[in-house]
């Protein structure tokens, strides 16, 4: 469904909402790092080359993006690219939510950990590590969170059986 | 997968001397503070906390994945389990991310019940939390008072939900059912009297000299860490950071409501103490306002295919019934996308992040609870503290193990 609203794709958002200020600041920083974008139920999404998501973090949060509200992984299986990493950022002066998207490929997903951005990211991030099994490249604490510790596989992975002994 | 590390208790540091010898304590998972299986790991050097690491998952379900395998409706049961506390919040934010995929009108009426509600259910989840706070401190008599007025809560939830905790009363697309005949002059027989009530507990504690020195100064809290670490709700508020979603990015017609924010800069534990006080003086006003100004009309949306028809209809009407046929039977389909839905709960902000592929199934729900980032921020609050401390610091978060683990 296509609302009327709706603008799909890095041309329509950048020709719709050229005065956004987390547009504007991704654009000035290094437009080569948004790799898509799309405006949909009045909720901006970019998507970001996954080598930048941390540098990306760190601009929008600069950009009055103060918050960081959530974080979490959809698994796409057996689609490609396989995951995406959807990361919800508050700002308090602007009373607006944007997502940053990073699409990851399958075979040992790993993405730069955003802790060094917010501190409160680690959880969240632990959480998609253990339950998705995606990597965070400089996490300060990067072990299972809600699983036991010798658990073997992701339970929120697609492929993961749900029925069956084991 | 490598990299998956054993369980992180801390190594006790073997000092040269006994002065420096610190020691590793286990609070919980069975501790009566932690208010349900938190297991936290303190390194301590005599009474002074040093590390703090809470261990978590203890109580992990997977409703995530359950989620998968149900119909969109099937969901909204499995929403109450998470923070049993304030079921009906988690109804409600669930309910509008699905309702903002199916670009789904609500009728007004449903809109300030589900306001009137969920302030009910807030009153509800401050109540056990100034219970069980002042219990932990020590102050056992404000526990009786406070869950003599939830008992009374819980009551109006049965009467229009037939359920005192599990409530599922909102449904994608309004209330499940009209509320009953008597039940709006219930609520104001309630509230008439639960502004006194209030000032009760306050002559308990505000004045209590043991109360005051437990809790004041005591976790403190800086607004930068409380917006790096995710801090949000009461505690957020009590560090001073003034945001509340229901007023600065109102929901379910909020935007209708007078109510203040309250907000302190203490950051303490005290601060959090006045600062819920005062946001259940604010949740009367509220109701008050969604009783007095109550519009008629339906209570669910115009989408048969999508809304269950009233059992009168289903019993006497060919169409109704075979729409009710379908959407139990095989759901309905909602339109591929993905959407995040936040509310200001008792606790904090809950989010639900719902991504849709186009059929009768949501193919992925994720919750963000305030608990589980509010937690990251503890051993801030508690290090270089007394061990008596992290008690009451537990406490003034306000945590439930259940929107922690999931």
């Amino acid at each position: 469904m296509t609302k009327s609203n709706s603008l799909m794709g890095k041309l329509a958002v950048l020709d719709g909402l050229p005065e956004h200020p987390a547009v504007k600041a991704i654009l000035a920083w290094k437009p080569d790092a948004l790799a898509d974008a799309k405006f949909e139920f009045d909720e901006l999404t970019l998507t970001i080359v996954p080598g930048e998501i941390r540098a990306a973090a760190g601009t929008v949060r600069s950009a009055g993006y103060n918050f960081f509200e959530d974080m979490t992984a959809v698994d796409w299986h057996p689609g490609s690219p396989r995951f995406q990493l959807s990361y919800h950022i508050l700002s308090h002066a602007f009373k607006e939510r944007i997502r940053l998207r990073v699409l990851l490929e399958d075979g040992d997903p790993s993405v730069e950990s955003i802790t060094a951005v917010w501190v409160g990211a680690n959880y969240f991030e632990r959480e998609v590590f253990d339950l998705f099994g995606i990597r965070f490249e400089g996490h300060p604490n990067l072990r299972r969170i809600m699983m036991p510790d010798e658990w073997v596989g992701h339970p929120l992975r697609k492929d993961y059986p749900v029925e069956g002994y084991r | 997968m490598a990299g998956i590390v054993g369980t992180p208790i801390f190594e006790a540091p073997v000092a040269e001397g006994s002065r420096d010898q610190h020691m590793v304590l286990n609070m919980g998972p069975q501790h009566p503070a932690t208010h349900g299986v938190l297991r936290l790991v303190v390194e301590i050097d005599g009474e002074i906390i040093v590390r703090l690491y809470p261990e978590i998952g203890y109580l992990h379900t997977g409703i995530e994945k359950t989620c998968e395998a149900k119909f969109y409706q099937q969901v909204v049961p499995l929403t109450d389990r998470i923070n049993y506390l304030d079921p009906l919040s988690n109804n409600l934010c669930y309910c509008l991310a699905v309702e903002k995929l199916l670009d789904l009108e609500i009728p007004e009426r449903a809109q300030w019940i589900r306001v009137m509600l969920t302030e009910l259910s807030r009153l509800n989840s401050h109540l056990i939390w100034l219970g069980t706070h002042a219990m932990d401190i020590g102050a056992l008599t404000v526990f009786l008072y406070t869950f003599r007025e939830r008992e009374e809560i819980l009551r109006l939830f049965e009467a229009v939900a037939g359920q005192r905790m599990m409530t599922s009363y909102f449904r994608i697309g309004g209330l499940s059912m009209e509320p009953p005949i008597d039940f709006f002059d219930r609520v104001r027989t309630f509230i008439r009297t639960f502004g006194e009530k209030i000032d009760e507990y306050s002559n308990l504690l505000t004045g209590n000299p043991i109360f005051m020195n437990r809790l004041k100064g005591v976790g403190y809290l800086s607004a930068e860490d409380a917006i790096a670490f995710g801090v949000t709700g009461p505690p957020l508020r009590a560090s001073g950071v003034d945001i509340d979603l229901r007023r600065d990015m109102p929901y379910s017609s909020y935007e209708k409501f007078q109510f203040k924010v309250p907000i302190s800069h203490a950051g303490d534990t005290w601060a959090r103490y006045e600062v819920r006080l005062i946001e259940m003086r604010e949740s009367v006003k509220i109701i008050e306002q969604a009783l007095d100004g109550m519009p008629g009309g339906p209570v669910k949306a115009d989408a048969p295919k999508i809304v269950l028809p009233d059992r009168e209809k289903m019993k006497t009407q060919m169409e109704a019934l075979i729409h009710h046929f379908k959407i139990v039977t095989e759901g309905f389909d909602v339109p591929a996308g993905e959407v995040y839905q936040g509310i200001e709960c008792g606790h904090g902000q809950v989010g639900y992040y719902v991504v849709s592929d186009g059929t009768a199934k949501p193919y992925r729900v994720h919750m963000r609870y305030p608990s589980f980032a509010t937690l990251q921020a503890l051993e801030t609050m508690c290090k270089g503290r007394m061990i008596a401390d992290l008690v009451a610091v537990i406490g003034s978060i306000d945590i439930v193990l259940g929107e922690i683990d999931r």
